[in-house]
């Protein structure tokens, strides 16, 4: 890879490197060959602010996380650890000025991290040459940005970066549909042309009564129907995937479809990281506490190193930390499966005393937590493994948005409370679920979307502005059905002015909402 | 830094700024420049644009947290507009940076990219500073550092084994205990006063007054980095002047007439009572909508050239727009410009306006 960093690592810290990879594979972690790089904070601010990626397309966006992120260093408000690229070799980066013991608690942590990418399920299918990919995109967008304009790429990329979450998370799993190709242009077989009218056998005499024209007229009618709207449902079924729809069928110059290819990918590349981000996190500080305070410390570090521990657990304010529930709730399990806290004949006895001294000396919990890692994702790990007094135990509670008084309050610590609105601010990555339901609207070419309401309304604000990024990309008017107040509304935008239309006039059914939160 | 992105910067600045024509303008952030805080924090948010998504309205949202409260407990305001739950995402809330006045001014000059004052008039007086720079083993129990104290007094404790983890009771001893220690800096000192003048007629609706007070914070942010001991006087005028509190300053609202030399007059008399230019660094700021009472005019430029500005470091107009007033004062101080250099003058038509007038104001290095 060419980065403009120098790769060679100091003596020492390649005699670190050595030690901490042994101790990570003496514990059976596995993982691709990782590349640490040393460099300074600035650099390791603008590597971050690309989200890992030095080589990634041009984009002020990337221009405003930088500064966030240098002012909070340069304030000395919040500081990068560690930076780990999912690729193989893994590249990870080590601050130059950090302590000995922060780039053996770092390495042990990076180490964590590859484990986890090379073996769970959820990073199966991501590329593994994202490096090279990344650059790739750079280079296409560059060459775009010098063929087309700087302001043109860019607003274009503001219109697809609005709508960058509108994928299929779940499609690299899941085949929805034959594979279609744009060159395929065998025609269609029509199936309904063999069959004739119900006929009933007559004589010719009696057949205008058997067969009663009107009849046969209505039949026919009815056909034409049928088939018209068969022809009219495009796509087939509704698609959660907007941005490959849109790429697929809308009317865009060739620079154009690429740019959005490229953000489509780099989506989909960076989908399992919030797929998984309290397990991964997790994971990478099992390990690091567990190799560091096992194996990898010198006395003299110790305090130091709890410090550093302490500080990256810490939770701020009612903040949930992603770090802290994922170790937490990885040692529970191992505390678990060892001492064989599960299964029917646990969960059925109600001898409170009993159950807090439960040891059957299982000794499962390693074993377990590898097979967690391997096959969970933050939503299946939550939905498995939290427990009423895992709750209790850490001061969960869940919280709601109250009107009157414009704030968020505590709203239960009840453990069914709490783990639904934990699962529903994790489904979809807690954004709203849009579904192209028509691209023939109303036989317009018109884009018709739908949201999936389940219990929040949209930001409308947002909403309206998002849909005129898709219009522009589609060309033609589009419409999203949606609730407003428990009623069906349709927004639409036709290119020039905003409308919202209320009430019956959806043909979207009410929908029975598991999540609903009233 | 790599090109990349400091291009990528620029380019954010750009827009920012709105120098690039953009469909995000309405998305930037820059929110209020001052939220004071405590006693000497101020919070500036850094500027974000939001790029627009379909995202939940917060009405029916909800999340998980982690701590103490009972039910009804409302969370803090961080909590606000934040409904990403156990991600670690950013919410939609404006990021605030808190800072002391001192390093609010550095980072006033490095964005401005401001020249630093050089004061003029006695630099006799000199004096003394403590700087907090270093850690020694005795002090005062007042100057104790805490943080090191502590794991000092831990590590001994572990080393000599009479740390029990399961109660984790630290007592430091007196070997244990580390001070802050300090240096005394030598710094000639000069002095300096502002004198902010305003014109508290009819014409001045609220709106302008906010910009005068927000314009007069960083001036005085600005300036009293570079000077110790900074007095401010405030003048109010409309046909007639009056020194005033500041409080009043910003407060009162007369219905007369305008006469700009009033304020002049008195600005002078104050100078020649309590500030001897010899010994003091004077800056003089006047805002008004820039309608003044024609025939007041000459008398305005007599005084300012002739008496004013040959005591004053700096002299400052600022002309916030008004829909009542003409504006016609602006040109007659803009006509003095290339005479004098101790004169400078903006327009600050809105809030956004602020920052590049303050650029104007202070950029002279005087």
């Amino acid at each position: 890879m060419l980065t403009p960093y120098n790769t060679n690592l100091p003596a020492d810290l390649r005699a670190l490197k050595e030690e901490i990879e042994g101790y990570a594979r003496g514990y059976g972690l596995d993982f691709y060959e990782t590349i640490f790089e040393v460099i300074d904070a600035d650099d390791l601010n603008e590597i971050a602010a690309y989200g890992g990626f030095p080589t990634r397309y041009p984009h002020w966006s990337f221009g405003m996380a930088y500064e966030q992120l240098r002012k909070g260093y340069d304030y000395g408000l919040s500081k990068i650890y560690e930076m780990v690229i999912n690729n193989d070799p893994c590249y990870a980066y080590l601050m130059r000025c950090n302590h000995t013991v922060d780039q053996k608690l770092v390495m042990a942590h990076v180490y964590g991290h590859c484990d986890f990418f090379k073996n769970n399920a959820y990073f199966a299918h991501t590329s593994r040459k994202m490096m090279d990919e990344m650059a790739n995109h750079g280079t296409r967008i560059r060459r775009y940005v010098e063929k087309i304009g700087e302001d043109e790429v860019e607003a274009f990329l503001d219109k697809c970066m609005s709508i960058d979450d509108l994928i299929d998370i779940h499609s690299t799993a899941i085949r929805r549909r034959e594979e279609v190709s744009r060159y395929d242009f065998s025609p269609e077989v029509d199936e309904s042309d063999g069959i004739r009218g119900t006929r009933f056998k007559s004589k010719g005499y009696m057949d205008d009564y058997i067969n009663p024209r009107s009849v046969l007229k209505a039949e026919e009618d009815d056909r034409k129907k049928l088939k018209e709207q068969a022809a009219r449902s495009f796509p087939e079924q509704k698609q959660k995937d907007v941005l490959l729809f849109l790429i697929e069928h809308a009317p865009l110059k060739t620079w154009q479809r690429d740019v959005l290819s490229i953000v489509r990918d780099e989506a989909y590349y960076f989908t399992p990281q919030g797929q998984t981000k309290i397990m991964n996190e997790g994971w990478a500080s099992y390990w690091h506490s567990t190799i560091m305070t096992q194996k990898g410390l010198h006395p003299s570090e110790v305090i130091d190193y709890a410090d550093h521990h302490s500080g990256t657990m810490a939770t701020h304010g009612a903040r949930l930390n992603p770090y802290k529930l994922g170790i937490e709730l990885l040692r529970n399990i191992e505390h678990r499966w060892n001492t064989g806290k599960f299964g029917k004949e646990y969960d059925e006895c109600d001898d409170l005393e009993k159950r807090r001294k439960w040891d059957k000396q299982f000794g499962l919990g390693r074993q377990k937590i590898f097979e967690v890692r391997r096959v969970h994702n933050d939503i299946t790990f939550i939905d498995t493994f939290l427990t009423p007094e895992f709750c209790v135990e850490h001061q969960m509670f869940s919280y709601a948005f109250q009107e009157q008084a414009g704030q968020y309050v505590i709203e239960s610590r009840t453990f069914d409370k709490i783990k639904q609105r934990l699962l529903y601010s994790l489904t979809n990555f807690g954004k709203p679920w849009i579904y192209v339901v028509d691209g023939n609207y109303r036989n317009r070419g018109e884009l018709l979307l739908q949201h999936q309401h389940n219990g929040v309304d949209l930001r409308l604000d947002q909403a309206a502005d998002t849909l005129a990024n898709i219009q522009f990309i589609w060309g033609r008017p589009i419409h999203l059905q949606t609730m407003v107040d428990d009623k069906p509304t349709v927004l639409s935008f036709d290119g020039t002015d905003h409308s919202i239309r209320t009430g019956g006039e959806s043909d979207e059914p009410k929908r029975n909402s598991p999540a609903k939160t009233r | 830094m790599g090109q990349r992105i400091e291009r990528d910067h620029q380019r954010f600045r750009k827009l920012v700024r709105g120098k690039v024509k953009s469909n995000l303008s309405k998305y930037i952030s820059r929110g209020e420049m001052i939220g004071k805080k405590g006693k000497d924090l101020v919070s500036i948010p850094l500027p974000q644009i939001e790029i627009p998504q379909f995202r939940y309205g917060s009405k029916n949202s909800g999340g998980v947290g982690q701590g103490e409260g009972d039910i009804g407990t409302p969370l803090g305001p961080g909590k606000q507009g934040d409904n990403s739950g156990a991600g670690d995402q950013p919410g939609g809330h404006i990021l605030e940076v808190e800072l002391t006045l001192e390093e609010m001014a550095a980072i006033l000059g490095e964005e401005l990219s401001l020249p630093r004052i050089e004061p003029r008039g006695k630099k006799n007086i000199v004096s003394s500073r403590d700087k907090y720079t270093g850690i020694r083993q005795s002090g005062p129990e007042s100057l104790r550092h805490f943080k090191r104290t502590f794991k000092r007094a831990l590590k001994r404790q572990i080393a000599s084994q009479i740390y029990d983890p399961e109660r984790p009771i630290v007592v430091p001893i007196r070997e244990d205990k580390q001070y802050r220690s300090w240096k005394e800096v030598h710094l000639p000192q000069s002095v300096a006063v502002i004198i902010y003048m305003m014109d508290v007629s009819g014409s001045m609706t609220d709106e302008q007054k906010e910009i005068v007070r927000i314009e007069a914070f960083w001036i005085d942010t600005w300036i009293k980095a570079h000077y110790k001991g900074v007095e401010t006087a405030y003048i109010i005028h409309d046909a007639a002047a009056q020194e005033v509190d500041e409080h009043t300053f910003y407060h009162t609202r007369e219905s007369g007439g305008t006469k700009i030399s009033s304020a002049y007059a008195l600005c002078d008399k104050i100078i020649s009572n309590r500030y001897p230019p010899d010994a003091w660094n004077i800056y003089a700021f006047h805002f008004s909508d820039g309608d003044n009472w024609g025939d007041d005019i000459p008398h305005c430029i007599e005084l300012l050239t002739e008496k004013l500005l040959p005591k004053l470091n700096l002299f400052g107009y600022g002309q916030v727009e008004s829909p009542y007033g003409s504006g016609e004062f602006y040109e007659y101080i803009h006509e003095m410009l290339g005479e004098r250099n101790n004169v400078v003058c903006s327009r600050i038509p809105d809030r956004d306006a602020i920052l590049g007038s303050i650029k104007e104001f202070l950029g002279t290095g005087r």
